[in-house]
């Protein structure tokens, strides 16, 4: 293989085994990252100095060692993760100049597995949006159509990895940051179970439901980089004891006559007939792969946007309270009438962090407040109690709870700015996993009408994302959509059918398609 | 306990004393938007109030095992340079220079 037909980490593994070095394929990931994210703006930092010293060092370690799963492996880090010497801003003015003095556990981990950070991606500032608008240098927009938004927060590692610039990267998802733009952008996406993976250096947003997780094109590579950053953290209290499973080990064995729930009634309005259609389809090929499709009732599932939308700002409110010009990097000057502290803290902060980070600074600061604490912050946490007894109910029966992971499919760039409450709703199908702190994985199930990806949600028990990797991967076995590369990426596929085909943006919209036409045309990709 | 649709009525005073509670600087302009917007997000919060909720325990955390404690012991940390290293004003005196607390 050459370093110019690259797109997975299987690939990489592969031309090292056959002589490429860990430079070749770290200048070849540089050399695409500067002909290509010009438009996309996925990279807010590239560290090509950086990467390609470490690609040395790896080299100079000889050929591979079982003991590094990701020898060579580039990896984009999204900005609100802390990597030592290099910029960390969660594109925030606020942090604009800060570089951390040490990496986040994820980072120190992917390290020691022979990975290579080789840039900092754009997000919506300090991970506060669903469109990677929201960031101070500017947005990242879709590989798949450049006057679309890429989703967000984590934007700019979703369109890093669906343009080929970087084979992995890492996200963090609050209320869906990870699987929206996975599913926007068409890759994998996985938010881990709560506790499966340390949040030690990840700039906090809502402590209770912030959760690392990986991008990547296919199952196998987004389970090689869970298997690299998760396990129990001594930095990190709330990282859990749980043992980590092989997951590659069991990647393709499949589950043997798996239940997936499917909850129909929330998926009755307001979701794109585009995304319906291809959902469906998902569901038929798994069908098709022997799963029992039950209708599983999750009552209070409707309930998770304002739910999720009073508990995340609240403690967004408290974590964000650091931020105040002493410590890190920023502090707004002072003019001659006001030169006391409180008056550089209100200046900085009002300088300092953008609209819709205020916005939910103001939100949590009201509903904790004196007076409303009951109404909003304490009925938003019984709620989430009933929405976490609905999923156990649900899991008592079934495997797994497959949605659409978003109602529609990437929409344009401004289209939904002035209206956070629109922006707010398309929240729906992946907050809940954030409430109750289940593993939840976005997968690309082909694309709508008009050619933009859908994307396929599993959401499983509690420290089980195996199951949601064993049927990730047997899905992809027959419907191998990430091959499929956006118009705007380095690497068109090896597929013959891609981009500029006329077939191209008919599939997954067309009104009849069953599990054997899906069959049949994913042979055309082999 | 409020009664549903109370957050509708939010005061542009109101959000004056949010903005300075939470330290935000907010401009007349800002403070309008945001008593807009705030007025109508809360008012979406309402739909909360129609679930009965009556003795549900709160959720706080998923996480429901004990805290993790480790041994109280001393061990070292973070240089003081490094921590300084960002510091808008670390004043060279190895602190963190803030203006004058009292006017």
């Amino acid at each position: 293989m050459t370093a110019s037909g690259i797109q997975t980490v299987a690939d990489i593994r592969i031309a090292m085994a056959g002589g490429l070095t860990a430079v070749e394929i770290c200048t070849q990931y540089l050399e695409r990252i500067a002909a290509h994210d010009g438009p996309i703006h996925a990279f807010t930092h590239v560290a090509a100095e950086q990467a390609l010293e470490r690609a040395a060092m790896i080299d100079r370690l000889g050929p591979r060692e079982p003991g590094l799963p990701l020898a060579g492996v580039p990896v984009a880090v999204k900005d609100n993760i802390c990597t030592r010497g290099l910029p960390t801003t969660a594109s925030s003015r606020i942090l604009e100049g800060f570089v951390p003095p040490y990496d986040a556990t994820v980072v120190e981990r992917l390290t020691r597995a022979g990975a290579i950070v080789i840039g900092k991606t754009n997000c919506d500032e300090f991970a506060m949006g669903s469109t990677t608008e929201h960031s101070v240098s500017g947005p990242t927009r879709n590989p798949w159509d450049l006057d679309r938004v890429p989703g967000g927060s984590s934007g700019g590692s979703a369109a890093a990895v669906a343009a080929r610039l970087s084979p992995v990267a890492l996200g963090s998802d609050t209320g869906g940051s990870i699987r929206q733009p996975a599913a926007f952008c068409g890759t994998v996406g996985l938010k881990p179970t709560y506790g499966r993976v340390s949040r030690y250096g990840l700039l906090a947003f809502a402590s209770s439901l912030d959760q690392i997780g990986p991008f990547a094109l296919t199952v196998a590579d987004a389970a090689t980089m869970l298997q690299a950053i998760a396990g129990q953290d001594p930095c990190d209290a709330t990282s859990a004891a749980e043992a980590v499973p092989a997951f590659d080990a069991t990647l393709t064995e499949p589950v043997s006559d798996p239940t997936i729930g499917v909850p129909w009634q929330i998926l009755e309005d307001g979701v794109d007939a585009g995304v319906i259609t291809a959902f469906s389809a998902a569901i038929d090929v798994l069908r098709a792969q022997g799963a029992k499709i039950v209708d599983v009732p999750l009552p209070h599932a409707a309930y998770a946007v304002p739910t999720y939308y009073v508990v995340a700002p609240a403690e967004a409110s408290s974590n964000l309270a650091r931020y105040d010009g002493v410590r890190y990097a920023y502090r707004a000057p002072l003019d001659a009438a006001s030169t006391d502290l409180a008056s550089m803290y209100d200046r900085t902060r009002d300088s300092g962090f953008g609209d819709e980070v205020k916005r939910r600074i103001m939100l949590g600061t009201y509903t904790l407040s004196a007076g409303y604490y009951n109404a909003y912050y304490l009925k938003a946490q019984q709620v989430r109690t009933l929405i976490r007894r609905d999923y156990d109910t649900a899991f008592q029966r079934v495997d797994a709870i497959a949605t659409p992971t978003t109602p529609t499919v990437a929409f344009g760039l401004g289209e939904r700015s002035n209206n956070p409450l629109q922006l707010y709703v398309g929240d729906i199908f992946t907050a809940s996993a954030n409430l109750t702190g289940l593993p939840a994985i976005s997968l690309p199930c082909g694309l709508d009408p008009s050619g933009l990806p859908v994307g396929l949600q599993l959401v499983g028990r509690a420290f089980d994302e195996e199951t949601l990797f064993r049927l990730g991967a047997r899905c992809e076995l027959d419907a191998p959509w990430w091959r499929d590369a956006p118009p705007a990426a380095a690497v068109r596929g090896r597929s013959a059918r891609n981009a500029g085909s006329p077939e191209r943006s008919g599939v997954g919209g067309t009104k009849d398609i069953d599990a054997v036409t899906m069959a049949r045309r994913s042979g055309l990709h082999e | 306990m409020l009664a549903s649709g109370v957050s509708t009525r939010l005061s542009r005073t109101e959000v004056e004393r949010i903005a300075a509670l939470a330290h935000l600087e907010l401009t007349d302009s800002k403070t309008e938007l945001f008593t807009r917007q705030l007025a109508e997000i809360l008012s979406y919060f309402d739909r909360l109030q129609q679930i009965d909720t009556t003795g549900v325990p709160a959720t706080t955390h998923p996480v429901t095992s004990a805290p993790v404690m480790r041994a109280d012991d001393p061990r070292p940390s973070l240089p003081r340079d490094d921590a300084l290293a960002n510091a808008p004003d670390a004043g060279g005196d190895g602190l963190f220079k803030v203006p004058k607390v009292i006017g």
